[in-house]
């Protein structure tokens, strides 16, 4: 096993065949824990998403015994009243998404321009500024944020989510566009001036369109960041008609005569847009160096 | 090789000798000046409306000495904080550990080790309230639940009742927690190792280096850094994580699995005292802050892109 974790691909002479067996057949042992490691808990969605009442915690069952789509079908649908809202809570949760990947993209592009191009200040400075956004958990924070919502009056509003979520995302995603914009050489910026390009020119004609590939992820990982956050939307919001797919989830959690199968149909439906986006993204993720590429 | 291989070892594609920019003061003036500063105030708005004001204002919630004369007589809050450091240290710590050895596993060049590759971040693209209520739903029943099912079909045994006693609880949401974020850190240290250059492995293997040497003393000292780093942000990033024992255990058997930051839920929802669960989340600043400050240094002598 050990062999296996430190070996590297190189080709060994003959005389180590052996040891090349071990090492392949600990690879395959350790490939096929990994593979049981990581599946098991997305194979109990399934397990519970497919049972015909979602109730088989008291079966040892470790096939579907009854496999059926009822749950997923009731979803399309809209039929069962445990999911009558899931549409418009998905669309309150796509709502989310989009405006806080927006308005994220606004914030930290601007404010990345201005430090970065226009060298308002040295970056490090906003690296610490910036960290002290997450030096005090979310989870201790919410109750004076509860507070200060409430002076602002928008508790319940979805606005108050929106603004929660783009405050957070945003100095990771400056911090990302900082990094990006040294790789742009400065000197783009001063031959546009010399053509007498304004500011704003330089920001919308030269600033947006480089970055574009910088953007494009900042951007999806502020909508993800919107979608797959629990806290500030169930703290935040209280009323049906603002109820988003995480939060409809934790009721069901809460309610123990839930029908579970609506509720894990429901988790794999809210999980697929966040794994479509890592799977086809996974290309993009700037981790390859020196021409070789994770194909992860 | 220099005292900073986190550099070498992420910053790979950008230019080393890239030029300083000059000093920012007397840099800006007139209408450059004010663009600027009409730039940033979007964020400077977010950022004193929703980080200072809260912030300033739960250290007034939470500066009021009797709150933590409260709270450490409190029991559940002891309990808590116990749980809290074996949450962090073992969570962190291993997942650690683990990724840097599972990264090396992924270094091998084979067409089915690059696909497992692809199922293993499955954990990590999953939003966190779906798979940790997976988790939920496989621990929460006695004597069935799936891994207990497993344990019955596979060797005939009969597992735990795993929500009935603390520790067992709180190693569910362990385990959650090194499930959901393992993958994140295995995939930083593999592009870690990639821009470590072949030719210091093809130099240690001329010189007949074994696999454990290769490892200790070429793979070890070039990630370092990197590994110092990424375990400051998670035990940081674990500190405040909620999400497993809220959803896991849920703090069953009576605030038994309760870290220090869901304690903070049950007193500001449960028992409707908002200030105590303040003074209960910046308890654990002390810890926090110098935590804070060493990923600070490391991260203004060094740059590395996570």
């Amino acid at each position: 096993m050990i062999c296996a974790l430190f070996s590297s691909p190189t080709r060994r002479p003959t005389r180590y065949r052996l040891r090349r067996i071990l090492v392949e057949a600990s690879s395959a042992a350790l490939g096929v824990i990994i593979l049981i490691w990581s599946l098991v808990p997305v194979y109990n969605m399934f397990l519970v998403a497919l049972d015909p009442t979602g109730h088989n915690e008291f079966t040892w069952e470790i096939w579907p015994s009854h496999p059926t789509f009822a749950a997923f079908i009731a979803l399309w649908t809209g039929e069962a009243d445990d999911v009558r809202d899931i549409w418009r809570q998905f669309s309150n949760s796509i709502y989310i998404g989009l405006i806080v990947m927006a308005l994220t993209l606004l914030a930290s592009s601007l404010a990345s321009f201005a430090i970065g191009r226009m060298r308002l200040a040295k970056d490090w400075k906003l690296t610490n500024v910036a960290l002290l956004t997450y030096v005090i958990p979310s989870s201790t924070l919410i109750i004076p944020f509860l507070r200060v919502m409430h002076i602002y009056g928008l508790l319940d509003n979805p606005w108050a989510v929106i603004a929660a979520e783009v405050t957070f995302a945003t100095p990771y995603a400056i911090l990302v566009l900082l990094h990006y914009a040294k790789l742009i050489p400065i000197e783009l910026d001063d031959a546009a001036r010399i053509d007498g390009a304004s500011v704003v020119q330089l920001y919308m004609r030269i600033y947006l369109p480089l970055m574009a590939p910088a953007l494009a992820a900042v951007g999806t990982y502020a909508l993800l960041f919107a979608w797959n956050d629990y806290f500030y939307q169930y703290m935040l919001l209280s009323s049906e008609k603002n109820t988003t797919v995480a939060m409809a989830l934790e009721q069901f959690f809460d309610d123990d005569d839930a029908p579970w199968n609506y509720m894990m149909a429901i988790a794999i439906l809210y999980s697929l847009p966040p794994i479509a986006i890592f799977y086809a993204l996974r290309r993009y993720m700037a981790l390859g160096v020196n021409g070789r590429r994770i194909n992860g | 090789m220099n005292g900073t291989p986190g550099v070498l070892a992420v910053r790979g594609h950008l230019a080393p000798g890239r030029p300083q920019l000059p000093a920012w003061r007397g840099h800006l003036h007139g209408s450059d000046l004010t663009w600027s500063i009409v730039f940033i105030v979007p964020y400077a708005a977010l950022f004193v409306a929703f980080v200072i004001y809260p912030i300033g204002y739960g250290l007034w919630m939470g500066s009021n000495p009797a709150l933590y004369a409260e709270l450490f007589s409190d029991p559940r809050y002891v309990r808590a904080a116990v749980n809290t450091v074996f949450f962090v240290g073992l969570a962190v710590n291993v997942q650690m550990v683990l990724a840097l050895l599972l990264s090396g596993f992924f270094m091998r060049r084979r067409r089915w080790i690059q696909a497992l590759l692809a199922v293993c971040i499955l954990p990590w693209t999953l939003p966190a309230v779906p798979a940790y209520l997976s988790f939920h739903w496989m621990f929460v029943a006695y004597p069935q639940g799936l891994p207990n099912n497993l344990l019955a079909a596979l060797f005939g045994v009969e597992g735990p009742f795993w929500f009935n006693h603390n520790w067992l609880a709180l190693a569910c949401d362990i385990v959650a927690n090194i499930w959901k974020w393992m993958p994140l850190w295995t995939l930083i240290f593999l592009a870690g190792r990639i821009s470590i250059p072949q030719d210091l492995y093809d130099a240690a293997d001329v010189d007949g280096a074994s696999l454990y040497q290769r490892f200790a003393y070429i793979t070890v000292p070039l990630l370092a850094n990197l590994y110092v780093i990424s375990t400051l942000i998670s035990a940081i990033w674990t500190f405040g994580d909620y999400a497993p024992v809220l959803f896991v255990s849920g703090g069953t058997p009576t605030f038994g699995s309760d870290v220090v930051s869901t304690l903070g839920f049950h007193y500001a929802l449960d028992y409707a005292n908002p200030p105590l669960a303040v003074g209960a989340g910046l308890s654990v600043l002390p810890v926090l802050i110098p935590l804070v400050i060493l990923l600070m240094r490391r991260l203004k002598t060094t740059e590395v892109q996570l």
